[in-house]
């Protein structure tokens, strides 16, 4: 398996989190929450609503500010960066899908101009090429590329969100943060998304990090899981183990509230 | 400031407070020593609705001095409404000579076009902007779009241009065509025709752009550079109407189309009023000229 050889070929992190704190007065976002994430793995956040999962990945992301704490990307101190070193890096070497696809697309821009942005944000000014590169890239994600001048607006949420994926991984990003990637979406549609995601993981080489509260989302996706709780992290681990052998009373909750289907 | 000649006694030189006009020129400063950066500044209710010129007009007020032969041109023309009561606004509030031709200005205020005639060094012209901001219609936001400038990040200039090609196989954007200055702001150039937008760059005289419902002032200080946004595979191109001056037989001016009946007549004449006389006094003549001008326009 390539993903397991890259993890063997390599042993430096490609993002080392230590001790990110984030308050919002005197309220906890999330608190000392520490992980390493090395190149091709997919680490899954799992908790319930208001457990500090989404504040943490905008943390990492950058939208937000940590407030304490140190995260380096690829030897780098992000929190020491300057904002367009920042903004470049999450234009090129990173990618945020949003839960809502209509907050990661223009709604007014056809989808061949949606994939093709992050390629002209980065220098791109071969009409040709990009539109090339757009259509090859709908097709990575099943949309049919007669489909390529068509707006958002009049595709299906699966479908959008399929596109938002292809926008995003376009410049070939090396980490990925998804923000609950199959929210929304009815559970046919669901499986054949989650389908895409772990072909174009493992074909890519991706890491990525993914926020759900769907445990059967990450089980699918994920390498290892984090579990977080009242925006600490109680239970870390492989997926398989954390799920099947949950060790913190959150984390048992947890797993026996899913029914099994 | 004196009072000039025979102006309206009742205003200060040029209607503008001496205040207001001193606060305008540290803005025209400002856009001159940042080519293309939009510098924010109070614009004043004027005595004439907004988008009629009340950014041009400010800035035509705050360059005036009383020695100044002030020229007004709106769509090209001398002659239109707009042109003719700011023409008429400066000689009574400032008493400055007017005239209509390019070459004898020292200030141009101009509406969507840039004179044939090739500016000196020494002219100013000052443009009447609507919308300063190039990435309005893509990114609605202003927090946004200043940090997109701030950054540089202007990709999303050349998704409008992609759509374009996309949509209508080409470049469809024929006026308001974004221009890169000196490799830094992407800037609007007012809604000039796209036939005009070579002129921008590298031009002796002094551009100035003011937009006053938006409150922005920006400069192109003599002999800029300003690249028009293109693609490599589709490079930027001027167009214009494929026809000659029907009154002075022009083959490069950019032409405005006029129906002359209900049964498909047209004719081509040029935009630029005072080129088109002129040529016409030199004693050239296009296709539908007659001695007396009246019976044609």
């Amino acid at each position: 398996m390539t993903v397991m050889e890259k993890l063997v070929a390599t042993d430096q992190p490609l993002l080392r989190v230590d001790g990110l704190t984030k308050r919002y007065g005197p309220r906890i976002g999330c608190a000392d929450v520490t992980f390493d994430l090395y190149p091709g793995e997919v680490l899954g956040i799992v908790g319930e609503s208001g457990s500090g999962k989404s504040t943490l990945l905008s943390c990492l992301a950058g939208h937000q500010r940590a407030d304490l704490g140190r995260i380096s990307y690829d030897g780098r101190d992000v929190l020491a960066m300057s904002e367009t070193e920042r903004r470049r890096l999450s234009r090129t070497d990173w990618a945020y899908v949003h839960q809502n696809p209509r907050d990661g697309l223009r709604m007014g821009v056809s989808a061949g101009g949606n994939v093709g942005e992050r390629l002209m944000a980065v220098g791109a000014r071969h009409y040709g090429q990009i539109r090339g590169k757009a259509v090859d890239w709908l097709g990575r994600v099943e949309i049919a590329v007669d489909r390529v001048d068509d707006r958002p607006s009049a595709f299906s949420g699966g479908m959008q969100q399929r596109l938002q994926i292809a926008r995003n991984l376009v410049t070939g990003p090396r980490l990925v943060f998804m923000d609950e990637p199959t929210g929304g979406l009815d559970v046919s549609v669901q499986a054949r998304l989650l389908d895409l995601l772990r072909g174009l993981v493992r074909d890519l080489g991706l890491s990525v990090i993914i926020v759900t509260h769907d445990l059967a989302v990450v089980r699918l996706l994920a390498h290892r899981l984090m579990v977080m709780k009242s925006g600490r992290v109680v239970e870390q681990g492989l997926t398989d183990q954390v799920l099947d052998d949950p060790q913190h009373a959150y984390t048992q909750l947890l797993v026996s509230s899913v029914l099994q289907a | 400031m004196l009072d000039a000649g025979s102006q309206a006694e009742a205003y200060n030189f040029a209607y503008l407070d001496e205040q207001t006009k001193r606060m305008i020129r540290r803005a025209i400063l400002k856009g001159i020593a940042v080519p293309g950066y939009q510098v924010p500044f109070a614009s004043r209710e004027m005595p004439m609705p907004y988008g009629w010129g009340t950014g041009g007009v400010q800035v035509t007020a705050a360059c005036l001095v009383p020695e100044d032969r002030l020229k007004v041109i709106d769509q090209g023309a001398d002659d239109t409404t707009n042109a003719v009561s700011i023409r008429r606004f400066f000689q009574r509030t400032a008493g400055v000579a007017v005239t209509e031709a390019t070459s004898e200005a020292t200030v141009i205020q101009t509406r969507h076009r840039i004179p044939e005639v090739p500016l000196t060094a020494g002219q100013i012209l000052v443009y009447q902007v609507p919308i300063p901001e190039p990435l309005r219609f893509l990114e609605p936001r202003e927090t946004e779009t200043r940090k997109m400038h701030e950054l540089e990040e202007y990709g999303l200039m050349h998704v409008k241009l992609y759509e374009d090609i996309a949509r209508h196989g080409q470049i469809a954007t024929s006026y308001a065509y974004p221009v890169k200055v000196e490799g830094r702001y992407v800037m609007d150039p007012s809604p000039i025709p796209k036939f005009d937008n070579p002129k921008l760059a590298g031009n002796p005289a002094i551009q100035l752009f003011g937009a006053g419902r938006e409150q922005r002032i920006y400069a192109l200080p003599p002999w800029t550079k300003a690249v028009s946004l293109d693609f490599d595979d589709h490079p930027f191109e001027t167009s214009k109407a494929p026809h000659d001056c029907d009154l002075c037989g022009a083959k490069d001016s950019y032409l405005d189309e006029v129906i002359t009946d209900d049964a498909g007549g047209r004719m081509y004449v040029c935009s630029d009023t005072d080129f088109c006389a002129g040529r016409r006094a030199r004693g050239m003549k296009g296709r539908l000229w007659a001695p007396e001008p009246e019976g044609v326009a």
